[in-house]
């Protein structure tokens, strides 16, 4: 029974794996082009963006064909409903990944304290992207629950670098562009941590059929 | 909201064979109620005890507290022939008198005592109506009900169930032997009886109670294990019985 069922759910498992992957791999990328001024780095992460619009596509399609085919209830209904929300999200990561990367034609790969402050925040946003996928294929609520606090530490991140920034700009009033052009990135880092909490909201909400934020169900209090 | 349909406690026996364990629910009014459940898991066998049909099967027991609008069914003051009327019932296979048209529809009232021709003509015209068969037949109600089509046949055993007013209606896997259009029909005639009856249903198709009820209780063993919104039940039910059930990893 369920065979071909189970086997369908099992390569959507997969296949949400493989996304989040990608995505940790063009934020770090691009994050490296960034600081390091590098082209080259910056054209892997485009590729890379390339990918994960394809996976999306593919993962959308897998989910509406276990929708059309297996009609699926309960469990299997709220992990392919959440797929198709999270894919969603991991696909403005990697758009976010080759925005950040765009920007290092701009910049001149000057090393300085905030181009490390940027590569440590990054690793934190990418820890949250990663962890929130793990939590969805390993069924983890705790884990969902961390990467949803786990956000105020990003936005920390963010609030440190603006401030540094702003005292940096008011120092060295020559650097102005590049100094802003490292703000956006830390803006984007922010928003990708938002992305992965919205993750591991809809991780919630597979594993439990509703998310802390929502309140219960409609029906819940009548019965 | 105390339920239509209220039991208490309700344990059934064929003989030594215990067929249902100790069932309590509320029915609401107005709603529709679909009861799902492997095969002889007791979803029949509860169904047919709210009306009394069981009491027809030889080597029954029954005890514990079924009531319908507070009144106890069981209760030795209580007509069964009433009881009938206010619960009316329909089979999974149609089964017309073998009559014309009108007069299946007519069976009832006739039964119960109104032989005025206008008066019966003006019920029959309605439950014909609200089974939303009315266009098709109201040509041919002379014609004998064999010859008609077995979803029609379905829907006019729905209109013969309507024509004694009912409160409630019993459809014991009525949609299972028809195609899609015809069940389609019956779907949607279920959505619309609701306003003015109480409907409780017996169905094998998952997708059909996720459709058209607002209740489900599921039913395993001869127990109740969960009864709940059926938005609830299919999105996210709470014992795993049901989840393993409804997501097809038994029965």
């Amino acid at each position: 029974m369920r065979n071909a069922y189970n086997e369908q759910l099992r390569m959507l498992h997969q296949n949400m794996t493989e996304m989040g992957a990608q995505c940790e791999t063009a934020v770090s990328l691009a994050v490296q082009a960034v600081t390091l001024g590098s082209e080259e780095l910056a054209n892997r992460v485009f590729e890379v963006d390339a990918g994960i619009d394809k996976m999306e596509r593919d993962i959308e399609s897998l989910c509406l064909k276990l929708l059309l085919k297996q009609q699926p209830v309960a469990s299997d209904l709220r992990d392919i409903s959440s797929a198709l929300k999270m894919i969603s999200d991991l696909e403005r990561i990697g758009d976010q990944a080759s925005d950040i990367a765009e920007m290092c034609r701009y910049s001149n790969g000057a090393e300085d304290k905030t181009a490390a402050d940027l590569r440590e925040m990054a690793q934190e946003s990418v820890k949250m992207v990663n962890e929130s996928i793990d939590a969805f294929v390993r069924r983890d609520l705790v884990m969902a629950r961390e990467v949803i606090a786990y956000d105020d530490v990003v936005d920390r991140w963010f609030e440190r670098i603006k401030t540094d920034l702003i005292a940096a700009i008011s120092t060295d009033n020559t650097r102005g562009e590049y100094y802003l052009d490292l703000l956006m990135v830390a803006k984007y880092l922010e928003r990708i941590g938002d992305h992965a909490t919205n993750i591991a909201e809809w991780v919630e909400y597979s594993i439990l059929g509703k998310r802390s934020k929502d309140g219960v169900f409609p029906d819940e209090e009548q019965n | 909201m105390a339920g239509i349909i209220e039991t208490k406690d309700l344990d059934l026996w064929y003989g030594e064979k215990q067929a249902l364990h100790s069932i309590n629910i509320e029915i609401p009014d107005h709603q529709v109620t679909a009861l799902i459940g492997p095969s002889g898991c007791g979803k029949s066998t509860f169904l047919k005890t709210l009306n009394r049909m069981n009491d027809l099967v030889e080597g029954v027991r029954i005890e514990g507290l079924v009531s319908y609008n507070g009144i106890d069914i069981f209760a030795p003051g209580t007509d069964v022939t009433w009881l009938r009327r206010q619960i009316g019932m329909v089979f999974q296979k149609a089964n017309p008198f073998p009559m014309s048209i009108y007069d299946n529809v007519a069976y009832g009232p006739r039964t119960h005592g109104i032989k005025n021709k206008g008066e019966l003509d003006g019920i029959v015209e309605q439950a014909l109506k609200d089974a939303a068969i009315w266009d098709e037949v109201k040509d041919r109600l002379k014609s004998s009900a064999l010859g008609m089509s077995g979803g029609q046949q379905q829907r006019l055993c729905i209109a013969r169930a309507l024509a004694v007013k009912p409160d409630i209606l019993l459809l014991d896997e009525s949609t299972s032997a028809l195609d899609p259009i015809s069940t389609s029909k019956i779907e949607d005639l279920i959505g619309e009886l609701k306003k003015e009856y109480t409907v409780i249903m017996v169905t094998h198709n998952m997708q059909q109670a996720v459709r058209i009820s607002d209740k489900t209780a599921f039913f395993l063993l001869g127990e109740m294990v969960e009864f709940g919104g059926t938005d609830q039940i299919f999105s996210a039910p709470k014992n795993k019985k049901t989840e393993d059930y409804i997501s097809g990893r038994f029965g």
